[in-house]
């Protein structure tokens, strides 16, 4: 036996367990389950509840299994050998009972409830108490997405603990003491975290429940069905709770390997949009009175297949293009990928909606088809790289698997870029750059001799790299914005990082981005990360490809705007509203003669459509979503879809019939076997990062007298222009008001106060927001909500300005109220991170 | 037959000891500079030779706890003087700071000086107003006169003391939570392990020692393991604090030698009981100590009698009752006490005060059945030994005692209604929020009064809209 294990005998049966293991562990290990509240197997012990207390021989008093940790030969006697610890955690009931009120009946937590269900096992079977109990006020709305209820709170400190410990939202505290204790909130800081229905779904009794499933079922009522979520690319798994045919409620599912335990509040309670009214349940084509009407599936698809081919009639496969979105299964892009080469001949084919600098594709197909690294991998590394992420907007759950490393182990993470955002609290330091300047950094990061010269600050952290066992590099698609700063933060991983586990991740803030580049729904990129010239055995598997390479997504709009292109074939994508240049997508959507929409939702660019064809929702079909670190992950159907609503790649598949291709598919399954041996790319990431040939870093943009700030637009995690969550009332409501971040100095500089009403001017339009001053936001950069205001910053360019860098100027707005922003002050202020 | 003693108490009557002035013309600071040039081995080898146990109530050696302090472990070494003087009946630490302030100030610097230590935090209960005036006093003149700062007595030793006012909470008397307190968090105990010693205040090793317990090292420095253990017991040695009070004539302060009957210390210190009331229970060391009776008057007030005894020694709260005191009422009293105090953190002390209250109220009120008895025995039972900390093991003491004892008392309020004749109450029903000091618990309680949040106008409003 090494040395880091130890032996002893929980009742009667010997086993051994890692040192360090708590009593409570170690017994579930035989399958022995000691009733607890308290206790939570990823929130540090805190042995309040007393309900595990256990008989350890040798020691006076029983103690509490979920505190205690296992030594060796200790001899642990739980209430199934014991008396004493039997009558220890019968008593403990007994007294957790005497002031819990017993409305089990019309409790939401009645039937799945902990405390129900352990006074049942182990509890006594009448009261004892005739005194009065315990009252409070309830429920007590502690946020509008949560209410709670004093009187059944068994005060574990589960909520405060899972605040403190694994979101880092202190905003949820014990108050009072003895039998007054009770669970509040700051009366001027509402509770509004991303993470809050984790709370909920911990809590042991019914304290705390959520108001969007408040007397909404029982639980024995709901089939459950294993989900994965479809909000952004973590890939948390879910489980869907379906009541006659519709979803009540989405709770996180343990996958210690993807989300653990926990999911964010978007995917938790943003279901709502599939069981929203204005869902298109038949499909719709242009009538000869020129509007747009309610369909059957024979007539709409010959509509599309008529407009696809007069488009290719008059230009060719050149005249035909393909944008997605980020709402697609693997299934799904692998059947858009092939339909649009094998079919309409084309590799005008894009799903991204962001602008992008030359080398991103290079990435891409680097990281098409291979793994890593893992949740895992980034919990391990003692240093991680971040660059162009937000971690807690764009991809929360990643946020929290660094939350958890720099809280135990403390690991370095190192921010490059003009906006540090939400690490603010957990960064090890901060190195600072202009916004699209972060390649100079990166490269020097990554060991090039060529590298202009970096401050001094920059050593420390290339030490700290150089002696990391191991370390992650974590790039967000935003870094694509910067010149040079994808392929640089990719070298990183290959020339700056020792050893040969995967160490570049490409971390996409949308759930179907992974499996979009792993399919190649780029212009010149094949499934696997194989490249138009060198198709390899996609020639064998598809009965032809086009033979030029295609129009990236801004290519397209500007031919659609030209005139050169004719038909647009939109899938989950809404460009007018998600396009980084919304009036080109206004423009081309205007110009080009035919468009097709494929979606769920009425969008603003549906009204351009002429074909409307109904697709399904995640939670209503079979299929497989990629997390950003190339892990599949499938899932079966939870609902039905709404009336005559298909998966999208079945519409491809009978677009395909009516264009009189027959794809060979009958299932996603047929799809899936066809699509993965292709979508494998059979190296490592690494080994095709190295072959990337470095350009030249490029100075970033020089500054502009007229507009002195760098616009970095940010996408946030809860937004109500987001269609995906129409009907999210109270999620809704917990989203951070849209604000524009600004350094205090430029704050200063410009005379605003936090909450002051500002107006951002760009060269093509303006737009007024409240402003929050933060030193999480580099002097001479301001931050833009790309998705949160009442319209998308796009609209400040210049009409012109083809993918650059916007650049903006600020001023305080005349005679504002100023109130608008009041409470957006959370952005870490006074976190202790080093600035560099 | 003991003596009364004084050593500790030996400035009392000086009327400037509180100066530095007049506590360096009676040999203050004495024991301070033989220390400076000292090993502190040395000086932790005499305090764990001469037995010093702690003073604060639970009698742990106090060379032992020094040793468990590691010396190499590269952070600070923290001294912490628990003067959060909580425990019902006791002022015996109030009396040393009011009157010989540097008396405990001497005793902080030779501790430190032994532990390798050069803060020390002193944790004072927050309503000690008038011990911390002087206290303040005492320190300001101290490091004016070079007793604290950097180079002490143009030593290289340097010690510096902070005064901190705790905010009147029993529990920051137990030494976790008291820590946490200190650090600005909920005054709340904390998981052990890691301990004080090892991980005490802000993550350093810690010492946490009683005032009275402080006050020794400066006697055992000056004087000699031999001379302290002169006094007392094998087992409990060196002069004692007795803090008599109740129904006796001059209650009191007092200073005994350990192991003097508690029958000595109230005859001649306090001149007895009062006329007319023979005594009838009592509780040897503050309300968390099993109560004991006329039968123990002749105990020895040392820790392994006491034990013997089937109490403890406590802080050695000499609380004494006559038998024209209900022991019922008193107990209740008591219960009150810790259900306000409990911390709420754990099940057992939280819920089992609450019900206790409820339940002895009850009796008193002349509402009590026969199966109380069996409730209340049962639920004490669910609390001793598992709760988080031992302040609810103290809940306990009175009532599973007084019921040993009392059980009769207990049986005719519950069969008759009311009480014996000649016995009163004092402590009396609750029957509304007037004239209460805390919150009534078992009032409905409105969350907005507390913490200023939104609640509806009326209880069990609906749903937030």
């Amino acid at each position: 036996m090494s040395e880091d294990q130890v032996t002893l005998s929980v009742d009667g049966q010997e086993l051994t367990v890692p040192k360090g293991t708590l009593v409570i562990r170690a017994c579930e290990e035989l399958g022995i389950t000691v009733p607890r509240f308290c206790d939570h197997p990823l929130l540090d012990p805190v042995a309040a509840c007393r309900q595990c207390l256990v008989e350890v021989e040798g020691q006076r008093k029983p103690m509490t299994a979920c505190s205690t940790t296992c030594t060796p030969d200790m001899v642990v006697k739980t209430h199934l050998t014991s008396e004493l610890a039997k009558h220890g955690q019968e008593g403990q009931l007994e007294l957790l009972l005497i002031n819990h009120p017993l409305d089990c009946p019309m409790c939401d937590k009645g039937g799945e409830c902990p405390l129900q269900d352990q006074a049942l096992a182990h509890g006594p079977g009448h009261s004892r108490m005739v005194d009065q109990k315990r009252r409070f006020d309830k429920p007590v709305p502690i946020s509008p997405q949560i209410g709670l209820d004093r009187e059944r709170c068994v005060l574990c400190a589960r909520c405060t603990r899972f605040s403190d410990e694994i979101s880092g939202d202190p905003f949820i505290e014990l108050f009072e003491r003895g039998a007054l204790e009770q669970v509040a909130i700051d009366p001027e800081q509402p509770y509004h975290s991303y993470f809050s229905g984790n709370v909920v779904q911990i809590c042991p009794v019914g304290a705390l429940t959520a108001t969007s499933y408040r007397f909404r079922a029982r639980p024995f009522d709901l089939r459950s069905v294993d989900g994965i979520c479809n909000q952004c690319s973590a890939g948390c798994n879910l489980r869907v709770d379906v009541r006659h045919g519709q979803i009540e409620r989405q709770l996180a599912s343990e996958n210690m390997a993807t989300n653990e335990m926990w999911s964010c509040d978007k995917g938790r309670f943003g279901f709502t949009a599939v069981a929203a009214p204005e869902r298109f349940d038949a499909p719709q084509a242009r009538t000869a009175l020129g509007g747009v009407e309610p369909t059957g599936w024979r007539h709409a698809l010959k509509a599309a297949a008529d407009g696809l081919r007069a488009a290719l009639d008059e230009g060719g496969g050149q005249a035909v293009g393909v944008l997605t979105g980020g709402r697609l299964t693997d299934e799904d892009s692998y059947a858009v990928g092939r339909f649009a080469r094998d079919v309409l001949g084309t590799d005008n084919v894009d799903f991204r909606l962001r602008p992008s600098t030359g080398e991103e594709r290079d990435v891409l197909a680097a990281v098409a088809g291979t793994t890593g690294p893992t949740y895992d991998d980034v919990e391990r590394a003692q240093v991680v790289i971040v660059a162009g992420l937000d971690t807690e907007e764009e991809v929360p759950i990643l946020h929290l698997r660094l939350r958890k490393a720099w809280r135990k182990r403390r690991q370095r993470i190192v921010f490059v870029g003009p906006v540090l955002g939400s690490l603010a609290p957990i960064a090890w330091r901060w190195i600072r750059t202009e916004a699209g300047g972060e390649a100079q950094v990166l490269r020097a990061l990554a060991g090039d001799p060529d590298a202009p010269e970096q401050p001094d600050e920059l050593d420390e952290v290339a030490d700290a790299l150089q002696d990391a066992e191991r370390a992650v590099v974590l790039a967000g698609e935003r870094l694509a914005e910067s010149a040079g700063a994808l392929e640089a933060a990719a070298a990183i991983a290959v020339h700056g990082i020792a050893g040969d586990t995967p160490a570049f991740a490409w971390v996409p803030r949308r759930n179907g981005a992974r499996g979009a580049v792993d399919a190649g729904l780029l212009p010149g990129l094949l499934p696997g990360g194989r490249r138009l010239e060198d198709p390899g055995p996609v020639t064998q598997a598809w009965n032809r490809l086009p033979e030029t390479e295609g129009l990236d997504a801004r290519g397209m709009l500007e031919a659609a705007a030209a005139g050169d292109l004719k038909a647009l074939y939109l899938i989950g994508v809404d460009p007018v509203s998600d396009f980084s240049d919304p009036r080109l997508a206004e423009a081309a959507l205007e110009r080009v003669d035919f468009v097709i929409a494929q979606d769920l939702l009425p969008t603003a660019s549906t009204r351009f459509a002429d074909v409307i064809l109904p697709a399904c929702a995640a939670q209503e079909r079979v299929g497989s979503f990629t997390t950003w670190e190339g892990r599949r992950q499938p899932f079966p159907q939870a609902v039905p879809p709404p009336g005559l609503a298909l998966q999208d790649w079945d519409i491809v598949r009978q677009l395909a019939s009516a264009l009189d291709v027959d794809l060979g598919w009958e299932t996603a399954g047929d799809v899936r076997r066809e699509a993965a041996p292709l979508m494998d790319a059979g190296v490592s990431a690494t080994e095709r990062l190295a072959a990337i040939e470095l350009r030249p870093v490029e100075p970033p943009p020089p500054s502009d007298e007229e507009f002195p700030f760098a616009a970095v637009q940010l996408d946030w995690l809860l937004a109500e222009r987001s269609t995906m969550l129409a009907g999210a009332k109270e999620l809704l409501a917990t989203a951070r008001p849209a604000t524009v971040w600004l350094n205090p100095d430029d704050a200063a500089a410009h005379e605003v106060a936090d909450g002051a009403a500002v107006t951002v001017t760009g060269p093509g339009g303006e737009m007024e927001l409240p402003v929050k001053v933060t030193s999480a936001v580099h002097a001479g950069t301001l931050v833009l909500p790309a998705n949160a205001g009442e319209q998308s910053p796009g609209r400040l360019a210049d009409e012109d300005a083809g993918g650059d860098l916007l650049r903006v100027k600020l001023a305080a707005t005349a005679d504002g109220d100023g109130d608008g922003g009041g409470d957006g002050g959370d952005g870490g202020d006074d976190d202790d991170v080093e600035e560099s | 037959m003991a003596e009364p003693i004084k050593v500790l108490t030996s400035r009392y009557d000086q009327e400037d000891a509180h100066t530095l002035d007049g506590y360096l013309r009676t040999g203050g600071y004495e024991a301070l500079r033989a220390s400076l040039d000292a090993d502190p081995e040395h000086l932790r080898t005499q305090v764990k030779d001469s037995g010093l146990r702690g003073r604060g109530g639970a009698g742990f050696p106090t060379g032992v706890k020094w040793s468990f302090v590691p010396q190499n472990s590269g952070k600070p070494i923290y001294l912490v003087v628990n003067a959060d003087e909580g425990e019902p009946g006791t002022f015996k630490d109030r009396e040393i700071m009011e009157r010989d302030p540097h008396q405990l100030l001497e005793g902080i610097l030779i501790s430190c000086k032994a532990l390798n230590a050069h803060r020390a935090f002193i944790f004072l209960r927050g309503e000690y107003l008038w011990p911390g005036i002087r206290l303040e006093e005492a320190i300001a003149e101290a490091y004016e006169h070079g007793y604290l700062g950097q180079g002490i007595l143009d030593s290289d030793f340097d010690c510096h003391v902070t005064l901190h006012y705790a905010a009147g909470a029993y529990i920051c008397g137990e030494e976790t939570a008291l820590l946490n307190a200190l650090e600005g968090r909920r005054g709340q105990p904390r998981l052990r392990p890691p301990f004080p010693a090892v991980a005490g205040v802000y993550a350093c090793p810690t010492v946490v020692n009683n005032v009275e317990t402080i006050c020794n090292v400066p006697w055992i420095i000056e004087r000699g393991v031999e001379w302290f253990r002169s006094m007392g017991t094998e087992k409990s040695p060196g002069p004692k604090l007795f803090c008599v009070s109740g129904e006796v004539n001059r209650p009191g302060n007092y200073e005994w030698p350990m192991g003097a009957t508690a029958r000595e210390i109230v005859e001649v210190s306090c001149g007895g009981m009062m006329e007319g009331r023979p005594l009838k229970f009592w509780a040897p060391g503050g309300s968390s100590t099993p109560l004991l009776t006329a039968d123990h008057f002749d105990i020895n007030m040392d820790f392994e009698s006491i034990s013997a005894a089937g109490s403890l020694l406590g802080t050695t709260a000499m609380m004494m009752y006559s038998e024209k005191t209900s022991v019922v009422d008193a107990v209740l009293n008591w219960t009150r006490f810790y259900e306000h105090e409990s911390c709420g953190k754990c099940t057992p002390c939280r819920e089992g005060t609450f019900w206790l209250a409820q339940v002895l109220e009850r009796i008193l009120e002349g509402n009590g059945r026969h199966e109380d008895l069996q409730v209340l025995d049962d639920v004490c039972d669910n609390i001793f030994g598992r709760a988080f900390c031992a302040l609810g093991d103290g809940a306990t003491s009175p009532i599973k005692s007084s019921l040993q004892y009392f059980r009769d008392e207990y049986e005719h309020l519950i069969e008759h209604g009311r009480l014996p004749d000649g016995i009163e109450a004092h402590a009396g029903p609750i029957t509304s929020n007037s004239g209460q000091a805390f919150p009534n618990h078992r009032q409905p309680f409105r969350a907005g009064e507390k913490t200023g949040e939104k609640t509806g106008e009326k209880t069990g409003e609906k749903a937030p809209a």
